[in-house]
């Protein structure tokens, strides 16, 4: 499960910091174990995301999936964001997870998904 | 394994040959390191047998029948509320609730006692270290009847406060709840002169023994408290029975909990009258067979003799608290192993706690990782989360080894 370069970008996250200004930002957590992650996106005058960052704190996969995402959507218009799903987290992380750390990993595509669009309750949506 | 001394030793390699699920591996050539007892515990083949044989020959619904498997059922269940008074020093079965769990039990307090006799204003007080099983329910009263919620703070060493619990005390609580030992500092509670100091105060006394009664023995009637919960599952019975203990005079003064069959005496169309303790407050058909399966989960602790079980954890949480303390890195949170039960919950090198758990498990060492159940103490302790493992009977030296092992190989993969 912990494959190098989810440890790699765990240790060494690219898109760690916070942006302010920002287009869009927000935080959630994931009560039962702590995680907490905020997400900063800009979006240029073409609808395109140009900066993203998270911040927070918790698991390797968590953490490492945020990193991943937050790198992974620069360039992409909100409406290409909207379409991110689970498959393509688990795709991009290249693992299976269970039930429970699914959860861990699929905070950062929850918390990005509802500050682009404000919807709060993507769980059961998502898994 | 190191001798043990004392009138009983356990043998723990025979203990293991009674647990049938200890011969599994996790995955191909990697044993099972069960490290997780306190969450819940293993079953030996006693009580699986248990209950497969009351389904097999016996099985009935209980109370009333005439028929002979009726009678049966009803004679084996009963016998089994009776096991379980005399294992914990009640003065009679009829003392003697079952429940789902001790969650449930506490809020059959809560709810029977605490809404029938407190008012708004009164104060309830809970200590720092509560599952939130012992918190939770106390909110909802509170919320509904305008309560004063108070609760005894901890030392730095992990044990409750004894200084701040007697000033507390002068606050005239109606109740006061706490756990017998704590399910993530292992801190074992000195409950006896917690009950009397409670009780000269004025104040009932419920003790939340999810953790101690499974582990070492406990005598209700030398510790005087009111009500004691605990649930089979964590002491080698099944899941989904727990008990209430109730001093029976208190339970007599009590309201039914839930409405139903088996709790009423008669029922007319707009009124009934209610059974006596026990039966007033288990509504519906219990969990016969799981009864059954406690019975002889306390048949087999029995046996092993409770100071024999106490024992034998001693040695292994004295060994592991010796062994975690030379990991550099890693930070455990409670008193020191005379002080505590078989639970130790650690941080290691800032590896956040379902990492460690997961990489645990590739070894097969099952822990826990989390807050177990106890948000307010991990605040009051400053940390998000922690690992946590728990020791029981067919628990050895050799595995505590292996859990050491697993630290040093997680620190190799985020070292």
């Amino acid at each position: 499960m912990y494959r190098e370069i989810i440890i790699d970008h765990y240790k060494n996250p690219r898109m760690k910091g916070t942006l302010d200004p920002h287009d869009y930002s927000y935080e959630d957590d994931n009560p039962l174990c702590g995680d907490r992650i905020r997400i900063d996106v800009r979006v240029d005058d073409e609808g395109r995301i140009s900066e993203a960052a998270f911040s927070g704190e918790g698991c390797a996969i968590s953490m490492s999936s945020a990193d991943m995402l937050t790198e992974a959507i620069i360039g992409k218009t909100l409406e290409e964001v909207k379409a991110l799903d689970k498959a393509y987290i688990l795709e991009m992380l290249g693992i299976e997870l269970g039930a429970v750390r699914l959860k861990c990993a699929l905070l950062s595509l929850k918390v990005l998904k509802a500050g682009v669009y404000g919807l709060e309750t993507l769980e059961e949506e998502l898994l | 394994m190191r001798s043990l001394s004392g009138a009983k030793t356990l043998d723990v390699m025979r203990v293991r040959q009674d647990f049938p699920v200890l011969a599994r591996e996790t995955r191909k050539g990697v044993p099972l390191v069960y490290l997780d007892s306190a969450a819940t515990a293993q079953k030996p083949r006693t009580v699986i047998d248990a209950m497969t044989n009351f389904y097999e020959t016996q099985n009935a619904n209980i109370h009333r029948g005439i028929h002979r498997l009726a009678e049966e059922a009803t004679e084996a269940h009963e016998a089994a509320r009776k096991r379980v008074a005399d294992f914990i020093g009640a003065a009679s079965s009829r003392e003697i609730i079952f429940t789902r769990n001790t969650t449930e039990s506490i809020n059959l307090v809560v709810f029977s006692w605490g809404r029938s006799n407190l008012h708004s204003g009164d104060c309830i007080l809970l200590t720092e270290m509560e599952h939130h099983s012992n918190s939770v329910p106390w909110m909802l009263l509170a919320e509904e009847l305008g309560l004063r919620l108070e609760f005894v703070p901890i030392t730095g060493e992990g044990l409750l406060d004894l200084e701040a619990y007697a000033r507390l005390l002068e606050l005239e609580p109606r109740m006061v709840g706490f756990t017998h030992m704590s399910n993530v500092l292992g801190t074992i509670n000195p409950v006896k002169k917690m009950t009397e100091m409670a009780h000269e105060a004025g104040a009932l006394v419920l003790i939340d023994g999810a953790q101690s009664v499974p582990h070492f023995a406990v005598d209700i009637s030398d510790v005087g408290a009111d009500f004691m919960a605990f649930s089979a599952h964590k002491m080698c019975g099944p899941t989904g029975i727990g008990v209430l203990y109730g001093r029976e005079a208190l339970l007599e003064s009590m309201p039914p909990f839930l409405g139903g069959g088996d709790m009423i005496k008669r029922v007319s169309l707009r009124e009934f009258k209610a059974n006596d303790p026990p039966y007033k407050f288990e509504a519906g058909t219990p969990a016969i067979a799981e009864a059954i399966g406690f019975g002889a989960a306390i048949d087999y602790l029995d046996e092993l003799g409770m100071d024999a079980v106490h024992a034998h954890e001693q040695q292994l949480i004295g060994y592991a608290l010796e062994r975690l303390a030379e990991v550099p890195g890693l930070q455990q949170y409670g008193p020191d192993a005379e002080k505590r039960g078989g639970v130790v919950a650690f941080t290691f090198n800032g590896i956040h706690p379902h990492d460690l758990a997961q990489i645990l498990d590739d070894v097969g060492v099952a822990v826990r990782a989390g807050h177990h159940c106890a948000m307010p103490l991990h605040e009051s302790l400053s940390i998000p989360a922690t690992t946590r493992a728990s020791f029981y009977i067919y628990n050895t030296i050799e595995e505590i080894d292996a859990l050491i092992g697993g630290l040093h190989k997680a620190k190799g993969v985020f070292g």
